[in-house]
């Protein structure tokens, strides 16, 4: 990548977004800009910041500040999924893991570590529900520069800040200087991988729950297909995915449906049928025979055993 | 409309303070120390607080241990602001009653969020 074009596109997120990115962020150009250069078949990023200045593609400034911030993660991003997980996914799954006693969760996208220690920060709060369980969570990113931010677990003034309650960071940090740290006992929680998702990933072994936000979006309708159908094949029938709050699994082909009630997450086709059955139920009657052996063959069948 | 009382000795703050709530859609209040945030208070409570801690006259510690000792001074939300960036100062300072803490420097997300955090957005 050009020095000059690096330089220009800075000065132009600078002036219109705020944006200040220094020679140390040039990967996240890389890794999130160039893509869009290439799928719109443009020469290279100086013909991209050659549109961006002539202001006339409101659209693609968006997209191309959008992958520029959208690293910037941050403890607890959007709230609403982690919310879920810990007031609706986790006490169903601890619930219908009570005989294997296993968990596993994978963060897909781990950047440097905020939303695998946030999900850390939960299954510790949860502790007492599964004392003497194998809780696993794996976070992996294609990165290792974010890999390694985030296996230090050290983090600045500034990002400690952000979506963390100060709750939270007594409990989970300490301070360093100016830098803080998670304390041991969270980062001992938390198996940090590198991995390429358009590799096979099937060697993880099965989730229970799969965090994949804010990533798919990079990818191509295919791209993105056939990385939600292998996590497919990985994650429990009666699973949960995370996806970002813009991303969708409409239109590409998984059997993944938006959870019906919770619409944050999504689960398998077959797991979510159970929760039509009451609507059989409400049509007819409620105490419904026909509703009732509708329904029940459909529970069994979303309760598999974790292997 | 809710109202976000600014306790801060610093005008600069203050205006930046104002600013961020305001495009939050919040009241604001100003208040100079402690001590004036307190008389404040008497005659008319807040939703919130935005807390700076060293101050003349009244600093902000001082001031919440009396604010909570206030009739209707338990319910509104303390969000202290300040440059007492030390673990032992936020330790302090939740003990004596604060709902979030933020350290100075701060811009308009993490203002944003401490008061999201608190329920406040």
């Amino acid at each position: 990548m050009q020095q000059q074009s690096f330089d220009a596109l800075c000065a132009y997120l600078k002036r219109t977004s705020g944006l200040i990115l220094d020679q140390s962020k040039q990967y996240l150009i890389e890794s999130r800009v160039l893509p869009i250069v290439k799928r719109e078949k443009l020469g290279g990023l100086a013909d991209l910041v050659m549109i961006l200045e002539r202001g006339q593609n409101a659209d693609l400034a968006k997209e191309v500040v959008e992958a520029m911030t959208i690293n910037e993660t941050y403890f607890f991003r959007d709230r609403t999924p982690f919310d879920k997980f810990r007031d609706v996914v986790l006490p169903k799954l601890i619930e219908a893991r009570s005989k294997e006693r296993t968990l596993r969760v994978w963060c897909a996208a781990s950047s440097t570590g905020q939303e695998p220690y946030s999900l850390a920060m939960i299954l510790d709060e949860l502790s007492n529900k599964t004392a003497g369980w194998r809780v696993e969570l794996v976070a992996t990113d294609l990165a290792e520069a974010q890999l390694k931010k985030a296996r230090s677990a050290i983090y600045t003034q500034f990002e400690v800040q952000r979506g963390l309650s100060t709750a939270h960071l007594l409990r989970f940090f300490t301070q360093h200087g100016d830098s803080w740290q998670a304390i041991e006992a969270l980062r001992k929680k938390v198996q940090f991988r590198q991995l390429n998702l358009l590799s096979d990933f099937s060697s993880l072994g099965r989730f229970d729950v799969i965090f994949c936000r804010n990533v798919l979006i990079y990818f191509d309708v295919a791209t993105k297909s056939d990385i939600l159908k292998r996590m497919g094949r990985i994650l429990a029938p009666d699973g949960a995915l995370f996806l970002g709050a813009s991303e969708s699994v409409i239109g590409l082909g998984t059997d993944f449906v938006p959870d019906q009630v919770h619409r944050s997450f999504h689960t398998r086709a077959s797991a979510a049928a159970p929760a039509a059955a009451p609507a059989v139920a409400r049509v007819g009657s409620a105490a419904s025979p026909v509703a009732a052996k509708l329904g029940k063959p459909t529970i069994v069948a979303s309760r598999p055993l974790a292997s | 409309m809710k109202q976000v009382l600014v306790v801060d000795d610093s005008p600069v703050v203050r205006k930046i303070a104002r600013r961020i709530l305001t495009d939050m859609e919040f009241d604001v209040a100003e208040a100079e120390d402690g001590s004036e945030a307190l008389r404040y208070c008497t005659e008319k409570m807040p939703d919130a607080i935005l807390l700076d801690w060293d101050m003349p006259v009244m600093d902000g510690l001082e001031f919440l241990q009396a604010f909570r000792k206030l009739p209707d001074g338990k319910d509104p939300k303390v969000v202290f602001c300040t440059a007492q960036n030390h673990q032992q100062s936020i330790m302090r300072a939740m003990t004596a009653g604060a709902d979030e803490y933020i350290m100075k420097p701060f811009d308009e997300l993490i203002l944003r969020d401490k008061l999201e955090q608190v329920g406040l957005v």
